[in-house]
């Protein structure tokens, strides 16, 4: 079953000051779909786009971010949610964190440091189920920090009276009390040591275990998609060009950009040199025309700069956007 | 033993720190009886590996003569560094020993064009003069992969962070050093730009050399770029020895969990079983005989008791009661 499907978002930065209009394309025209249960990755540079894809799929959509164009649609069964134009309307249904939480990036900093954990989870339930009472809410709490290893005293502790690993972990006790059914998280790791990195991340799969949720995984670091995905999508300046099973991506990468990614990725027991990309990665402001690679890309054709190649199958679930796979073109699709 | 042979001799290096007021006063080792040497005349990537709070940045620090050592000596080529008192001696030491940041956006003052902080550091340092000025700084940027028509009306914001990095290297290559400290230089950028950085490492060892200190939590790029390492385990260095034999066949407790806890970038190969979530850090420094042993999976009743001595086995230096 498909919990998540994100049909042709654009989403732009519109920002108008002094007179000057920019427009910062940074998701453009994607298209996705998330199974039921799955722990899907998302990968790909600094300001690609991963980030603004997320802040679109959890609803937090707010100027000068705008959606100009698609969907996001959340099937629970019973019940869906959807975030884009319907029939040329906006409609940016609610999302709460019974159904969808969101780990944000640098989360570290999102704790209030003047508000005991404590008193910042009873915030938090009180807003979401009316008349909490003290005793009902220490049970709750008590069950949920046992049932993530966490120890109890935490919740007597200030934010900067923990280690980062451990507000981490607090955060997302925080996340997680509702049972979502989808879990976001943007870059969950990246201000962690390996040692506390592991411990974040099984926690993360152990809750998947135990609650049957779907994760989905924005890194920049492969190696944890890895370990952690069972799906992978590469995002280039604003657009997926590769999606796939974690083993193919590894084993089978097809878009050039997506060769380097993982031939540039060190491993221990390896001394060979590694190349790093080309070029740096296009302005947003201002990409380049056809297929936005095509600058930093050595096989680039004639036709890599004039179109932009359309996300498809290549073999069964292996999508490739890329002239040197398939020759359709998203020009084509409308 | 003339000590001019060897670039730099780290020599019994600790570092206390003390907190609280003066009647609560609690002592921290952030860095704890720390040798090591690097030759002169044979330039090497020698890489510290650590987790944050390991006092890898302190003793970083403290070669850099920016922090005092509670007790020890660093000799630069013979030369006790802590002793430096006179302005000349000092600019001669900053003329060798330069460092790299963690963080490229925080190097440059946002409002200064980046090609002052070149032309400033080159006309201070009396390395060039107004005549050459330009060609000079333009040579240094060329080793970088950048050139001055690139980077003169430019100002820090203008620079991807992967670029900023690189001109940090710049300005620290600008006083031709032989040697370089670079904390956590690569953290902050993405994999694919690391792989660049690092290379460029690689690089200014081979060709121009310059020894480098390069000072990570990511051990894959260690691994890649350096000859020897050194684990440090809360102000102590827990094994030291070259980077093959300690990376694949680790000896120290704490360097397997280290290795264990790197997600391999290989999909077939998962991680299987769980690890024991980290202590509190005030603990483990705190902690009487071996710091790890709170953790360590083959701890003995001796670990509680007395600190383990450096030994040698297998061409390198351990830390632990297993291989007394």
């Amino acid at each position: 079953m498909i919990i998540l499907q994100i049909d042709r978002v654009k989403a732009y930065y519109k920002t108008n000051a002094y007179g000057t209009q920019r427009t910062v394309k940074a998701v453009d025209n994607v298209s996705l779909e998330v199974e039921k249960d799955e722990t899907f990755g998302i990968a790909g540079e600094s300001s690609c786009g991963k980030s603004t894809l997320i802040k679109v799929i959890s609803g937090t959509i707010k100027p000068p971010l705008t959606i100009i164009e698609g969907k996001v649609i959340y099937n629970f069964g019973n019940e869906s949610i959807y975030i884009g134009k319907v029939d040329g309307q906006e409609k940016i249904e609610k999302v709460t964190w019974e159904k969808v939480s969101y780990i944000p990036q640098s989360s570290m900093s999102v704790l209030n440091p003047v508000m005991k954990v404590r008193d910042i989870f009873y915030d938090l339930l009180k807003s979401h189920q009316k008349l909490m009472e003290k005793e009902a809410f220490e049970k709750t709490m008590k069950e949920h920090l046992n049932s993530l290893g966490l120890p109890i005293g935490v919740l007597d502790s200030y934010p900067h009276q923990l280690s980062g690993g451990m507000k981490q972990r607090a955060i997302i006790a925080l996340a997680t009390i509702f049972k979502p059914r989808v879990i976001l998280a943007d870059e969950p790791t990246s201000a962690l040591d390996v040692v506390v990195q592991r411990s974040v991340l099984q926690l993360l799969k152990e809750i998947q275990n135990e609650n049957r949720n779907t994760l989905i995984l924005v890194t920049h670091d492969m190696s944890i998609l890895a370990n952690m995905a069972n799906r992978i999508g590469i995002m280039y300046a604003g657009k997926i060009v590769e999606v796939a099973k974690v083993e193919d991506i590894f084993e089978n990468p097809m878009h050039p950009y997506t060769k380097f990614l993982i031939n540039s990725i060190p491993r221990i027991g390896d001394k060979s040199d590694r190349l790093s990309i080309p070029g740096f990665p296009p302005n947003l402001a201002d990409p380049p025309n056809g297929c936005r690679f095509h600058p930093r890309c050595p096989y680039a054709m004639d036709i890599c700069k004039e179109k932009s190649p359309l996300l498809c199958d290549v073999t069964e679930g292996h999508k490739v956007a890329c002239f040197l796979t398939s020759e359709e073109s998203e020009n084509g699709q409308q | 033993m003339d000590n001019s042979e060897k670039l730099l001799i780290v020599k019994d290096i600790t570092k206390v720190f003390s907190r609280g007021s003066l009647l609560s006063r609690v002592n921290l080792t952030a860095v704890n009886n720390v040798s090591f040497e690097m030759e002169a005349n044979k330039p090497e990537i020698f890489a510290i590996v650590g987790e944050s709070g390991s006092g890898k940045t302190t003793l970083a620090r403290i070669i850099l003569h920016l922090v005092e050592p509670t007790s020890g000596h660093i000799l630069y080529r013979g030369k006790d560094v802590t002793e430096i008192k006179s302005k000349k001696e000092k600019i001669e030491f900053m003329l060798a020993v330069q460092p790299i940041f963690q963080n490229p956006f925080e190097t440059f003052n946002p409002l200064k064009r980046i090609v002052t902080y070149l032309y400033e550091t080159a006309l201070n340092y009396k390395i060039a003069n107004k005549s050459n000025l330009d060609k000079f700084v333009d040579d240094v940027l060329a080793l970088i992969g950048l050139s001055i028509q690139e980077v003169r009306d430019r100002y820090p914001h203008e620079f991807s962070g992967g670029q900023l990095q690189r001109l940090s290297i710049a300005r620290a290559l600008i006083v031709g050093p032989s040697l370089l400290i670079a904390d956590e230089p690569v953290s902050m950028l993405d994999v694919s730009l690391r792989m660049s950085i690092v290379n460029l490492f690689k690089e200014l060892k081979n060709n121009h050399d310059v020894s480098i200190i390069y000072i990570t939590h990511d051990l894959a790029t260690a691994y890649y770029i350096s000859d020897r390492i050194a684990i440090m385990f809360r102000g102590n260095v827990v094994e030291l020895g070259p980077v093959e034999a300690v990376l694949t066949r680790p000896l120290h407790p704490y360097t397997r969990v280290l290795k264990e806890a790197i997600p391999e970038p290989t999909p077939t190969k998962k991680w299987s079983g769980k690890i024991d979530f980290s202590a509190i850090e005030i603990e483990e420094f705190s902690r009487v005989g071996c710091k790890f042993a709170g953790r360590c999976p083959s701890v003995m009743e001796i670990c509680k008791k007395e600190e383990p001595k450096s030994s040698f086995v297998d061409g390198r230096m351990v830390k632990c009661w297993l291989y007394k």
